[in-house]
């Protein structure tokens, strides 16, 4: 299949605000990318995006301009992103446009997410009695992994110290004050294993990336980096997932175990290629489960690994050097644009005090949600 | 004998009380909680089946604060931080339900559990070992 470029990438800062809107959020970041790009938005022939509480993707043409382009809304929860972008790769390989946008916003209220359980198929009685909460998920799943894999809680530690840790690197990031594992060790448990500084925050911000066929290279301002792959897969039987009554016996099976696979098997490359990555990090045990589920270790080994520093922005696997999903917050249409523009920054040399030394050559990103979807891409300079 | 074949074999000696009702799929083998018309792995229509009372804990967490509301409704007396999990049967399905204990630092993965319907989600007990 023939590449696809990454022309420009934006972002906004990560966080809270009083009164800019998800959608203000969403030019700002789609400004900025096409400032990156060097490429006016009349020149856009297609648009791909959303959010999941902020807002309709298509009517920022209001801001953007009225040019008339097709612009499609996806929603699909924290893949929105990833399938916004795949949706523009696809735009671009069937020859729809030649440069197309992928832009992902959001802007949550304060705590954790409110789900109906109707809106999931399943009965009241899982709401009215408790059991529609999303960390719960989250500590039965790292719990059971811990103890079939010899995990610590302090490695769960060691991940959101390292996340606090690059965030601080990242102007951008909402959490910027280092924060030690003893001390979030001590923060208090939220669902356990996980305590309250284990966890990202929902929040608000905006991604967007200018996408671009080959031939429209001279065009750029900037180096662009390939987009090499990118996969998005929904889960098969056997996996656990948030707000499940029941799990099958048995092995369990991962779908970002099958995106990611699909990913590196499209690229052309291995998880051994990759200089920089980013892992879905709604809280450490994510990201440590991820790190295997990627491909990146055996079952078992993060243990060790991340107590050597593997993980680090100066180590031989730099896992989420812009702080993750812990340090940046979740806002769910906007995290996985956020991890593909962290690449680019990474890749063309740009990352400033979190630039992963020895020029990286290739980075992965992955994000994980419910209801057991995930996206993949591979990326390289 | 397993712990749980054992306990499994003990209870069904004695009538058993309304336990749980789930579905089964006839070609894959394939049991659910609750019960639901379609197989989830092949989409083909299920039967019934009463599921075991006794299984063994898979995970767990514990919920430390109020859920919001809705779609939680709070006990009367208020919320107390309560224990869930995910309890094994012998049926090849784990299960989602309260763990009613008020001992927290008891809890283990493997413990036995009696498992029961209610008027909400199902509730599992710990089994005190002999």
């Amino acid at each position: 299949m023939s590449d696809v470029l990454i022309a420009g990438a934006g972002i906004t800062p990560f966080g809270r605000t009083e009164h800019t809107t998800g959608r203000r959020h969403a030019v700002q970041a789609v400004n900025a990318a096409l400032a990156d790009a060097g490429i006016p938005w009349s020149r856009v022939g297609a648009a791909f995006g959303g959010s999941d509480a902020a807002g309709l993707a298509d009517t920022l043409v209001a801001q953007l301009g009225l040019t008339g382009l097709p612009f499609v809304n996806v929603k699909n929860g924290c893949a929105t992103g990833g399938s916004a972008l795949v949706s523009a790769v696809n735009a671009i390989r069937a020859g729809m446009a030649d440069v197309v946008l992928a832009v992902g916003f959001d802007k949550h209220p304060r705590g954790a997410f409110d789900p109906l359980p109707a809106d999931w198929g399943l009965d009241e009685a899982y709401g009215r009695d408790g059991l529609m909460v999303t960390t719960q998920f989250f500590g039965m799943k790292i719990r059971r992994y811990m103890h079939d894999h010899g995990i610590s809680p302090r490695t769960l530690a060691l991940v959101a110290e390292k996340a606090y840790r690059n965030g601080a690197r990242n102007p951008n990031a909402w959490r910027r004050t280092p924060i030690g594992a003893d001390e979030i060790l001590g923060s208090g448990m939220v669902s356990d294993p996980l305590t309250r500084y284990m966890f990202c925050s929902p929040g608000e911000g905006a991604a967007a990336l200018v996408l671009c066929a080959p031939s429209v290279a001279k065009e750029l301002a900037s180096v662009p980096v390939t987009l090499r792959s990118a996969v998005v897969k929904s889960r098969r039987f056997g996996s656990f997932e948030v707000f499940s009554p029941w799990i099958a016996g048995g092995e369990l099976t991962s779908v970002s175990r099958d995106a990611a696979a699909a990913a590196f098997e499209a690229a052309g490359a291995g998880p051994g290629d990759v200089d920089v990555c980013q892992l879905q990090d709604t809280e450490s045990g994510a990201e440590v489960m991820h790190m295997a589920e990627c491909g990146f270790c055996e079952d078992g080994e993060q243990e060790k690994l991340i107590a050597s520093g593997a993980t680090e922005i100066g180590g031989p696997l730099p896992v989420n050097t812009d702080g993750g999903c812990i340090a940046n917050g979740e806002p769910i249409g906007a995290s996985g644009l956020r991890q593909v523009y962290e690449v680019v920054r990474q890749l063309r040399g740009q990352a400033g005090d979190r630039q992963v030394p020895g020029r990286p050559r290739v980075g992965f990103t992955h994000v994980y949600g419910a209801p057991g979807v995930s996206a993949c891409t591979v990326l390289s300079r | 004998m397993s712990v749980i074949a054992h306990q499994v074999a003990e209870v069904s000696k004695v009538p058993a009380p309304a336990g749980l009702r789930g579905s089964r799929c006839g070609d894959c083998a394939v049991t659910v909680y609750p019960a639901d018309d379609a197989c989830p792995r092949c989409g083909r229509a299920t039967s019934p089946v009463a599921l075991s009372a006794v299984g063994t804990l898979w995970t767990w967490t514990v919920q430390r604060f109020a859920p919001k509301s809705p779609p939680f409704v709070p006990p009367p007396e208020g919320f107390r931080p309560f224990a869930l999990g995910y309890v094994e049967l012998p049926e090849g399905v784990r299960v989602a339900a309260v763990l009613d204990t008020d001992d927290l630092g008891s809890i283990q993965i493997g413990m036995p559990l009696r498992i029961e319907p209610s008027n909400g989600v199902p509730h599992a007990i710990p089994i005190e070992e002999a």
